[in-house]
């Protein structure tokens, strides 16, 4: 579904990115771990379109989406929750979600959206900017699963956000790939999360990636080791 | 006592100063929506704006004239066209000046500040030497002219009425379209965060160039009002512009509703003191005001208050 191929992202003359080549197959979870400046943000970054490559290919579905301003990228069936939620705040949630249906034609906000996150229809005549930040959270998760993706990256989906909300959210993605059966690629640093969602672990050290397993085969303890400092 | 005017000439005097202020009030709130817009939405200090007004007066003149020499039995009904024809020229120009300048500028803040008054002299300039230098004054039809009188001693301009009246539908309008409509909806969501909009699926590119039309298209129709007040001259819009950000900063960048109260307190309280006092000190007087109020809060009238 996602296909990269040769990766390379740079800030001026400092390349951050090496090179990086992978693909990701239709309803498969990816979960990309390393540590604090290891270039997950500036990856998922570049995968969107917020920052330049400065070399490689990126296709969705086929399409290459290599040139593509952002807002193409977004048409041709990728959606971004960034690090940090982002979400407008002074749109009421209702709206928040409503500029994600640009792209999907959609004249509501349909059904399955508020099944996902009930507490953002309790919640949905509020400035988004007044919502705790779990519920910052689901509301990305929610704008950004109007627009109807083939491919979905949540960049640090559970940074700040207390323990039970974490494993919420791990199932909402867990019911996301059931439902819509689309390919999600999740940055992280918490271990437990990854384990609940993705089915492939890859870590990425300054730039490179040094280790890729299944979730079946993978060694925690091994793991552990690349993301402790 | 009083000055030497009894209670009744008073009422009268407040209130025909008062409604000569709801005219300025009027300009001042067509002027200020659109440079709001501009501004809010772009972060574009557009100093072309004024130029953008007398693109319209020029407009609603060059039909009135036309009207005039070849159809003079539409004259009493060419000012409502002329009021459409002059948002769509200078919404025009609008767009022409976004694409051709300011799209190449976004990162560069202070720079669009410097483009845009060049921009300004260019146009003055093109007015002086299009329609001269001398003012010029569209004819206005019937209905435009005369006044109401409620009592002997009030005079209320009729002209004055038809502008409050237009300023009070373009403001619903650009509310409906801003707070309603999905165009509304994307054009607030690029002013909170550009880089996430786009990632959204929003085409910002385009949200701005039709933001910016928007604004200047308003502007237009600021000058088609401006014509039934004053003449058009090429510098026209120079006299309005410090007034509009006056405007635009005291009631909150990013607030439409708070423009709206700002042009009304400015405009009243020019227009009442110009009475007792000078013109100049009743500007010294409602500037001091406004310079002292802003130290007090600095963001304008009413910021929306969110968690940051």
């Amino acid at each position: 579904m996602l296909d990269v191929s040769n990766l390379k992202v740079c800030y001026g003359q400092s390349e951050v990115i090496h090179g990086l080549d992978f693909s990701v197959k239709k309803n498969e979870t990816l979960a990309i771990m390393g540590r604090n400046g290891m270039g997950k943000t500036t990856l998922f970054k570049s995968l969107i379109g917020i920052l330049p490559l400065s070399q490689g290919e990126i296709c969705i579905d086929n399409i290459n989406v290599t040139n593509n301003e952002t807002y193409q990228r977004v048409v041709n069936g990728i959606a971004y929750v960034p690090q940090g939620r982002m979400i407008f705040p002074t749109l009421t949630v209702q709206e928040n979600i409503e500029t994600g249906m640009e792209v999907s034609k959609m004249k509501k906000i349909p059904d399955d959206i508020y099944a996902l996150f009930p507490v953002l229809r309790e919640m949905r005549h509020r400035k988004g900017g007044n919502l705790s930040g779990g519920q910052q959270q689901q509301l990305a998760i929610a704008r950004a699963l109007v627009t109807n993706p083939k491919v979905l990256l949540l960049d640090e989906p559970t940074e700040g956000i207390q323990p039970s909300i974490i494993k919420d959210i791990a199932n909402v993605l867990n019911e996301i790939k059931k439902l819509r059966e689309i390919t999600i690629i999740v940055s992280e640093q918490v271990l437990s999360f990854t384990m609940a969602v993705a089915d492939r672990i890859i870590v990425i050290d300054k730039g490179n990636f040094i280790h890729e397993d299944t979730r079946d085969n993978v060694n925690i303890e091994k793991i552990r080791g690349y993301l402790s400092v | 006592m009083l000055g030497g005017y009894t209670y009744g000439e008073l009422g009268s005097i407040l209130a025909m100063q008062g409604f000569a202020g709801f005219s300025l009030f009027s300009v001042l709130l067509l002027m200020a929506l659109g440079l709001a817009i501009i501004f809010g939405q772009m972060g574009v200090i557009n100093m072309a704006h004024g130029e953008f007004m007398a693109a319209g007066a020029y407009t609603t003149y060059l039909i009135a004239t036309l009207t005039e020499q070849y159809f003079p039995a539409f004259m009493p009904y060419y000012f409502v066209f002329a009021i459409v024809v002059a948002f769509f020229v200078a919404g025009a120009l609008g767009y022409l000046a976004e694409f051709a300048l300011i799209r190449h500028l976004y990162k560069r803040p202070l720079d669009t500040l410097l483009a845009t008054w060049g921009l300004s002299l260019i146009m003055q300039q093109s007015y002086r030497s299009i329609f001269g230098a001398r003012e010029v004054s569209p004819t206005l039809p019937e209905w435009l002219l005369g006044s109401y009188q409620p009592t002997d001693t009030i005079d209320i301009p009729l002209n004055g009425m038809f502008v409050l009246v237009l300023t009070a539908v373009v403001t619903f309008a650009v509310f409906y379209l801003m707070f309603k409509s999905r165009w509304g909806l994307r054009v607030r969501a690029t002013t909170q965060n550009r880089v996430m909009s786009g990632a959204v699926g929003i085409n910002t590119n385009k949200v701005d160039r039709y933001t910016f039309a928007l604004g200047c298209g308003i502007a237009g129709i600021a000058g088609a009002a401006f014509t039934t007040i004053a003449s058009t001259g090429p510098t026209t819009g120079t006299l309005y512009i410090v007034d509009t950000f006056m405007v635009v900063v005291f009631g909150g960048a990013a607030s439409l509703f708070g423009t709206i109260a700002s042009a009304f307190s400015i405009a009243q309280a020019q227009s009442i003191l110009e009475f007792f006092i000078s013109g100049s000190m009743a500007k010294v007087y409602t500037l001091v005001t406004l310079v002292l109020i802003l130290m007090f809060k600095p963001e304008g009238l009413f910021a929306s208050k969110v968690r940051r």
